[in-house]
């Protein structure tokens, strides 16, 4: 990070958005997802472990969106998917409002449930060619039995489309019938119809065109201020995260490596990971990048089956000392609210 | 010597139930050997299918380019014979597209797919070209390189298929990549890795390259020139310091006044382009960003404001160019 950026990032660290309470909502405490990899198709048996998620600790507080961010296949989606309970976690707890819901009995899943929605990245899948979208918005409503009657979920759907920026006459188009954007603007009023507490964003912007982005970016923060709603933002855009998140958690190959306020993480990372990472964002301004240096993190992305021992980020790091091969550093605070997961800082 | 590709008043439509999409309506640019040029601007402005005008990959029934010429090397591409088009993207002309599944094929390992284009093309033994594209693979950071090549593509993850694409574009040696948002699907990273080879060799084999992206900061960094799309035409063009610093079309100021920057203060709130992109099929014969232009004047409705010379290798189409578009500080 050049000096220009720290400054700037500075000059704004005090400024607060939407309402953030003390009130903890989710915390997730030594979470691990191992997926078995087995051979042998008529007696099969396991030989390896992708050690997906392997413990991993943070929380969120009600109102905050904390931003989870790292390289591509490091567990961010996994992490999300656990917590919606799409999958069934190895180890750790996932306590929400206090309760473990790895330990719920299935009425209680589904009510916890109701209260977690999730954003997917690509608007062009997550959506049911064959049906209308209308009935996309309006299935959940049906089937929970939440809006029995035809007309009033009509009614809740179109303000549903017209809280998104979307005219009520969509409900009853084909998802091939809009664009990328439209189609994004439908899974977030999909996610809102069922009046949840907590959204999981997963690349939920990533595949837009930048104008339509920051619409639906500003769409995301008036519903977050105007629904007191609580995001788990997964990105690999940087610039967005550090537009929208109050804390930022860096994630490599399984790990939580470190975790900030927004302003602190981008104006002082500390793991050489998290400098590398932020580095490597080019800036739209050709002057300026034409004499800043890249450092690029060398070596290629390790397997999560065969995770390095130590620090797993310690082939890579520029900073390694010998004792990183043994030993798996601390995920330590090492200022208030700061953590760090390396020996070297 | 002339450019290496030139693009001469392009028109590429689709006869479609619902009108006629004038995906491409009169696109002229240059690129020389060497180059990066940098095709930026709004979902649906024909950025694609401009450059698979360029291959001649445009489906046909509904699609067709219906005028102007493309040069490559002084062939015109548009309308020479399949054989040479296919020899052509083949060896010369290689292309990294947009999803990179829908052009990997499933039934082929990673490995056949690299090598089979060497073998036809470059004249490699079948040993030759398997080590070559283990090399290509560990080149874009995959990992176990060795193992991956007899891995099929439903094996590796999105990023990593799209870096498949990018070595498989480089297989060949060709003179002109065209990148159709390479490095969307990928984390920043890597995403710089990639860029920072691919740049190096476009400096150090002379290779040109087309790149498609909404990334400001990619383009930024890597293009020497700019062209900015809407609507089916380039808006504004010139070298990248005159269209980040003294942008000269409202649509180009919108777009970049639309992306939160690292390296600016955190603003409260987003400044995006209002309002929905245009329907490619109800085109009037004026600005085709006057719903949204907050700078529209009577005039704008009249006629397609031309491109026009700003200065030095800039030009712009918007009626107000010359004038101060002061309010709007950047
Ligand atoms: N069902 C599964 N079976 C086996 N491996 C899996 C499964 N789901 C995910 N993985 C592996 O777990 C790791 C983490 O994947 P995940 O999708 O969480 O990554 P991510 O951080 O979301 O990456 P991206 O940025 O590319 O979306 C990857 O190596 C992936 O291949
Ligand atoms: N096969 C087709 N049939 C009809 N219309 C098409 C077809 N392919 C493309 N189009 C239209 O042509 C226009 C230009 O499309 P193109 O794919 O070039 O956009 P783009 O600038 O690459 O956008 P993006 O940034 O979303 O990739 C769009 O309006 C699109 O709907
Ligand atoms: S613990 Fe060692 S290898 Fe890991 S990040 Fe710190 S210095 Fe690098
Ligand atoms: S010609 Fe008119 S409508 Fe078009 S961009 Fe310029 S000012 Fe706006
Ligand atoms: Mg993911
Ligand atoms: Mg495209």
């Amino acid at each position: 990070m050049n000096e220009a950026q720290a400054q700037a990032g500075s000059d704004y660290g005090s400024q607060f958005r939407g309402q953030v309470s003390n009130e903890t909502l989710i915390t997730v405490k030594g979470l691990k997802m191992h997926f078995p990899i087995t051979e042998g198709v008529l007696v099969p048996r396991k030989v390896a472990d992708v050690k997906a998620v392997d413990g991993v600790d943070f929380f969120i507080r009600k109102g905050e969106t904390l931003g989870l961010v790292g390289e591509s296949g490091c567990g961010k989606t996994t992490t999300g998917r656990c917590i919606l309970r799409l999958e069934d976690p190895t180890a750790g707890e996932i306590l929400y409002d206090g309760k473990d819901i790895c330990q719920l009995n299935n009425k209680e899943l589904i009510d916890v449930r109701k209260k977690i929605q999730v954003i997917f990245q690509d608007p062009y899948s997550s959506l049911n060619p064959r049906m209308k979208i209308g009935d996309i918005i309006g299935e959940p409503l049906k089937v929970h039995g939440i809006i029995p009657d035809e007309a009033k979920r009509r009614e809740r759907i179109g303000y549903l489309l017209g809280r998104c920026g979307l005219h009520p006459d969509f409900a009853d188009r084909y998802p091939h019938e809009m664009s990328g954007g439209q189609r994004q603007r439908v899974g977030i009023a999909r996610a809102l119809a069922m009046e949840p507490e907590f959204i999981i964003c997963d690349e939920a912007v990533s595949a837009l065109d930048v104008s339509i982005q920051a619409q639906v970016i500003n769409l995301l923060e008036e519903l977050r201020d105007e629904f007191k709603l609580t995001y788990l933002f997964i990105s690999h855009d940087l610039s967005v995260v550090r537009h929208i998140c109050h804390r930022v958690a860096v994630m490599y190959l399984g790990h939580m490596v470190e975790l900030a306020d927004c302003d602190e993480l981008f104006d002082h990372p500390m793991h050489p990971y998290s400098q590398a990472l932020l580095n490597a964002v080019p800036i739209p301004d050709p002057d300026l990048e034409k004499t800043r240096a890249h450092t690029i993190i060398k070596g290629e992305i390790p397997s999560p089956i065969n995770p390095p021992p130590g620090c797993v980020f310690h082939p890579r790091c520029p900073l390694a000392v010998d004792s990183c091969k043994k030993n798996i550093p601390d995920f330590r605070e090492v200022r208030p609210g700061h953590w760090v997961a390396c020996t070297e800082v | 010597m002339g450019a290496l590709l030139e693009i001469d008043n392009l028109q590429t439509h689709f006869f479609t139930s619902g009108g006629t999409v004038k995906a491409v309506d009169g696109v002229s640019y240059d690129v020389n050997a060497g180059e990066t040029v940098a095709v930026v601007g709004e979902s649906g402005s024909g950025k694609s299918v401009t450059a698979l005008s360029i291959l001649r990959l445009i489906p046909k029934p509904p699609g067709e380019i219906v005028g102007g010429e493309i040069r490559f090397q002084g062939k015109n591409l548009a309308f020479c014979s399949e054989d040479e088009i296919r020899e052509i993207r083949g060896r010369d002309i290689s292309m990294i597209f947009q999803e990179p599944m829908t052009s990997l094929n499933p039934v082929l390992s990673i490995g056949m797919q690299l090598t089979e284009p060497m073998i036809a093309h470059m004249g490699m033994s079948e040993a030759e070209a398997r080590e070559r594209a283990v090399k290509l693979l560990e080149m874009v950071g995959i990992n176990e390189p060795r193992r991956r090549v007899d891995q099929y593509p439903h094996h590796l993850s999105g990023g990593m298929r799209q870096r498949v694409m990018i070595a498989m574009s480089l297989a060949c040696e060709p003179k002109l990549i065209i990148a159709d948002e390479p490095t969307t699907a990928l984390d920043v990273t890597i995403q710089a890795q990639i860029l920072e080879l691919m740049k190096n060799l476009t400096r150090d084999l002379g290779v040109a390259m087309i790149i498609i992206t909404h990334n400001l900061g990619v383009v930024a960094r890597y293009a020497d020139r700019v062209n900015v799309m809407y609507a089916g035409r380039i808006v504004e063009t010139g070298v990248a310091s005159d269209i980040y610093h003294r942008p000269r079309h409202p649509y180009t100021l919108a777009l970049l006044k639309s992306v939160p920057r690292m390296d600016r203060p955190r603003q409260a709130k987003l400044d995006p382009v209002d309002g929905q992109p245009p329907d490619l099929t109800r085109l009037d014969g004026g600005c085709s960003f006057r719903p949204r232009c907050k700078f529209a004047i009577d005039k704008c409705a009249e006629s397609f404001p031309p491109l026009e010379e700003m200065g030095g290798q800039h030009y712009s189409a918007c009626f107000r160019s010359k004038e101060s578009l002061a309010e709007i500080e950047l």
